[in-house]
């Protein structure tokens, strides 16, 4: 069979979803697309971003070279003259003839002009296309104020454009306020305040009657109340018409308020030819919108497959930012419906409307309103299209959190079929599938599905249902730790506590199977650590550590170690310094500076740990735990001793609580900073323990975390003296300790308790589960049986023993062969250690 | 490989059991055909065997340090995790069990009045 010719009309937004869509999809078909503008398609919808610093060519959906790639022949900058339906062929202005299969219209709309007398006259512009906008641009020029006639959504947008442009703006609004489609008065007057404040005169109730010459500026416009407004440039975005005008040369029905009549499956009156987008009329309903235009453009394409699928309307919910100002509208967003009942939140300081609609019976979400604050979008959208019964408190869904407490609707209560993505129709479902699939973060459900990649509104939602669905699978897959424990950490830890016991071999026979392994054996010792504090290389506990424990530095991919002092707070003495350097040039260690203020040294030798540290703790170093799942370092900045800025001591804050938890076995590394202002330079609030120095005292934030997935922390608690401070620390690293589940940084711990922020406030704060006193005993206790373990490990000779390369040899390992770069030593390659072999030989 | 070599060696003493650490494993160096080998050997006292011996170099990490990993059991196979990348390797095959293609070679070993001895 030959391929099936299929011809786009038009390459906005939804023409070339549909192109892209057929191109992927199994249709054998030639496409063509003609575009009457001079450029492949781009994004309509954040057009006033290009006044905002983007380029025009950063809105491009696409390119011409992707549809070459695509095989699609595109034609831009020639408008589709007529077509000729007998003959199957459309002709362009330039004369270009194609003939098809199937025609598809997407030839948009186009902005609705008021027939106002002196509208035609210079500076008088739409808003529509990338072309008007270098219009409007060069209009502005050198000129101060400008009006935009029509106060809808694409005015408002417009009125931030030709702010953005430096121009005075005003909107002129024929109706009595402004985004009257979407919001009842209560939302429109809220926003008529916000922007208003931002600098953007609004006039509503104006018609306009006339537009002349100005006397201060170049027009001036005329309103029926006998009031007028002189400015330098017009530009009309008082609605759209759809562009049916080719649809109704052909003879093809059209709707009685113009756009071209397409039935479910999107197509018109001409069985070979689809409408689809804001041309097209449905049940005289004008979809103006680019969600339901993509689902238009999806219905269209699978008319060529065998499952056809149906458009029979779409949500018209919307979220957007306008001048800056948040909005949202949902469903019945007025409450017109017969027994809608509403809940109005309106709070005039913080500027913020919201208006919740339910229905009579209060179980279910009509629509909404929200102006200055759209946090609750999601989840009343969410309750809106699943149609989820509402709580007993549903007022409490639109009103501020109170001690930070918002009912939100999570994730997890959300059926399979809950849309989250609109622009891209991907359900909950669909990212489940992509999370079988393999996806295994946002970004690759991203990619994999589309989700969130057009308007970006569903972005949080999706995070949130990717996030907690990985985080369901991570303890769904296997809550047990491994094969030999059917526990999770925190069970085991609470098994250990209770029981007292503290060997590994009674443990895992009491309370597992088998022989243990590379992954309960070190949590069991992080456990027993974090319990009774004793040294790591015990008889008992040296089966159990890792390698890194086991020789209390880190193994590097050579099988030599890594050799990390203790340098409290990053403050070190010029001795020190010196020291360090001596050790590395006796040693001929690898040297290099950490993210966390301290020194590494790379490339020892296993038979030489011992004889570095005996150097290093009599130069004043103790151990720094670099290799251990323990409190790394207390990052600091220089603080109010030497800064002009800082208001609390820093450093010696810092020092003091790197001394307090330096030894502290925790279910994974922890990090702490401490800054002696506001200015954070010593980034606290991506450690797990985040300390800033206020006027007052100290703010405390948690869980924060740099790495593969940073995160900010969350502010704790504020102002606190330093002993709340180390009260609240303690509680909050222990309550960690006791309950996270293993490899689990604090930040991933706290978004997986239940409550969150606010329970481990709860538990910290006001003691809700009444183990404050507890947790700081424990604490204390570890506090208090520190030891320097390199200094324990090298007074006794049994346990140096293990540092010996071969048990029965000086010899070193033969493989371990340096090479010398940029002054230093690093691990040779292969084809180096061949090379010096053959010259040992030699 | 280790028929053959079995036939050519003598028994060889390599360390004794105080040399060994209860549950982990140490390393030492043995001569065999001539040829020096890092022999990793593992002290499961509670184990008819009790000592076990494969090659100390990890053949996907590329580094002589199978001694250094963590001793367990995945199922009912005896088992040490390469301290690199954790993968498991037969502490009584070699064989490893994340990769049917890869092994590393095992060798006998017996104790005799503490002294330890690979044949």
């Amino acid at each position: 069979m030959s391929k099936i010719k299929v011809v786009v009309v038009g390459n906005g937004m939804v023409g070339h979803h549909y192109v892209e869509t057929l191109a992927n999809s199994d249709v054998d078909a030639h496409i063509t697309v003609i575009g009457g503008e001079p450029r492949p398609a781009y994004d309509r919808v954040h057009l006033s971003e290009v006044f905002d610093g983007k380029e025009p060519a950063d809105l491009g959906l696409t390119t011409r070279e992707h549809y070459v790639e695509l095989g699609v022949e595109a034609h831009f900058g020639d408008f589709v003259a007529n077509i000729d339906r007998d003959a199957k062929m459309v002709v362009t202005e330039g004369g270009q003839k194609f003939s098809y299969d199937k025609l598809v219209l997407a030839t948009g709309s186009y902005p609705f002009i008021p027939p106002v007398p002196g509208h035609e006259q210079e500076h008088c512009l739409a808003y529509r296309t990338i072309d008007d906008l270098a219009q409007i641009k060069a209009s502005a020029k050198g000129k101060t104020v400008g009006v935009v006639v029509g106060g809808g959504l694409l005015g408002l947008e417009c009125a931030n454009a030709l702010k953005n442009l430096g121009l005075e703006a005003h909107v002129v609004e024929f109706a009595p306020g402004l985004m009257g489609v979407q919001l009842d008065d209560g939302g429109s007057n809220m926003l008529r305040r916000k922007i208003e404040a931002l600098g953007v005169t609004v006039h509503t109730s104006k018609a306009t009657q006339k537009i002349c010459a100005g006397k201060k500026h170049r027009l001036k416009m005329e309103f029926a109340d006998d009031t007028a407004l002189e400015t330098d440039m017009i530009v009309f975005s008082a609605g759209i018409r759809p562009y049916d005008q080719l649809a109704r040369a052909a003879g093809l029905t059209v709707g009685e308020r113009g756009g071209i009549e397409i039935d479910y499956y999107c197509r018109t009156s001409d069985e070979n030819i689809y409408a689809i987008g804001e041309c097209a009329v449905l049940g005289s309903f004008i979809y103006g919108l680019v969600a339901p235009g993509y689902r238009m453009a999806e219905a269209a394409v699978s008319q060529l497959t065998a499952d056809k699928v149906a458009f029979t309307g779409a949500d018209m919910s919307t979220k957007l930012k306008l001048l800056g100002v948040d909005v949202g509208s949902i469903g019945d967003s007025k409450g017109l419906a017969e027994d809608s009942r509403a809940f109005v939140f309106s709070d005039e300081r913080e500027d913020v409307y919201k208006r919740l609609n339910v229905s009579a019976d209060g179980k279910k979400v009509l629509g909404a309103t929200l102006v200055g604050d759209c946090d609750d979008y999601d989840t009343l959208l969410q309750y809106f299209l699943n149609e989820i019964e509402l709580p007993e408190n549903a007022e409490a869904l639109i009103l501020p959190a109170v001690d930070g407490v918002t009912p939100t609707l999570g994730a997890d209560a959300l059926p399979l079929t809950a849309s989250i993505c609109s622009c891209h129709n991907v359900s909950k479902g669909d990212i489940f599938s992509a999370i079988d699939g393999g996806c295994m973060a946002v970004a690759d459900v991203k990619d994999c599905t589309k989700a969130s990649t057009g308007c970006g509104g569903c972005a949080a939602l999706l995070k949130n249902v990717v996030d907690s669905e990985l985080l369901a699978r991570g303890v769904e897959v296997n809550t047990d730790l491994c094969e030999h424990f059917a526990h999770t950490r925190q069970e085991l830890f609470t098994i250990a506590q209770c029981t007292q016991i503290k060997s590994f071999d009674e443990l895992v026979e009491k309370h597992g199977n088998g022989r243990g392994c590379e992954i309960c054996k070190p949590a069991v010792a992080s456990i027993m650590a974090s319990l009774w504090n004793e040294h790591v290389l015990n008889d008992d506990l040296v089966p159990l550590q890792d390698t890194n424990d086991t020789f209390m530095a880190n193994m590097q991919k050579d099988g030599t170690y890594s050799v990390v002092p203790r340098v409290p707070a990053g403050e070190i003495l010029p001795d020190q310094l010196i020291a360090l350097g001596e050790v590395a040039k006796q040693y001929e260690l690898y040297s290099k500076i950490t993210g966390g203020q301290r020194v590494d040294l790379f490339g020892a030798r296993m038979n030489d740990l011992p004889a570095i540290w005996s150097a290093l703790i009599a130069a004043g170093f103790e151990t720094g735990h670099a290799y251990a799942k323990s409190l790394r370092t207390v990052k600091s900045c220089v603080g109010s001793t030497w800064c002009r800025y800082g208001v609390q001591d820093s450093v010696g804050q810092a020092i003091d609580l790197e001394h307090r938890y330096k030894g502290l076995r925790s279910p994974h590394k922890l990090k702490m900073g401490v800054s002696g202002c506001t200015r954070e330079c010593a980034e606290a609030q991506s450690k797990d323990i985040g300390i800033i120095a206020t006027e007052n005292g100290w703010n405390l934030y948690v869980s924060g975390n740099g790495g593969m997935k940073p995160r900010h922390a969350d502010l704790f608690a504020t102002d606190l003296d330093t002993p709340t401070l180390i009260k609240y620390i303690d509680r909050f690293l222990m309550f960690y300790v006791r309950t996270a589940d293993r490899l689990q940084r604090t930040s991933t711990w706290l978004e997986s308790l239940e409550g969150g922020l606010t329970y481990v406030q709860d538990v910290v704060i006001n003691d809700s589960l009444g183990i404050a006193e507890e947790l700081e005993a424990q604490m204390q206790h570890v506090v208090d049986t520190y030891q320097c373990e390199w200094k324990t490990a090298l007074s006794d000779t049994e346990k140096l023993k293990r540092f010996r390369q071969f048990v029965n040899s000086d010899q070193e390992d033969s493989n371990v062969v340096f090479v010398q770069e940029r002054g230093q030593v690093r691990p040779a390659n292969d084809a180096e250690k061949r090379r010096q072999l053959i010259h040992a030989v030699k | 490989m280790n028929l053959s070599r079995r036939e050519k060696m003598s028994k060889q003493k390599i360390c004794t059991t105080a040399d060994l650490v209860k549950d982990s494993g140490v390393c030492a160096l043995a001569k065999v055909n001539g040829e020096e080998l890092q022999i990793a050997l593992f002290y499961l006292p509670d184990t008819e065997k009790k000592v076990f011996a494969i090659d100390n170099w990890d053949p996907l990490g590329n580094a002589n340090v199978l001694s250094r990993g963590i001793v367990g059991s995945v199922g009912d196979e005896l088992v040490v995790a390469s301290p690199l990348y954790k993968q498991h390797f037969s502490l009584t095959s070699g064989q490893c069990l994340e990769d049917e293609d890869v092994s590393v070679p095992t060798f006998d070993v017996f104790v005799e009045d503490s002294a330890v001895y690979i044949a």
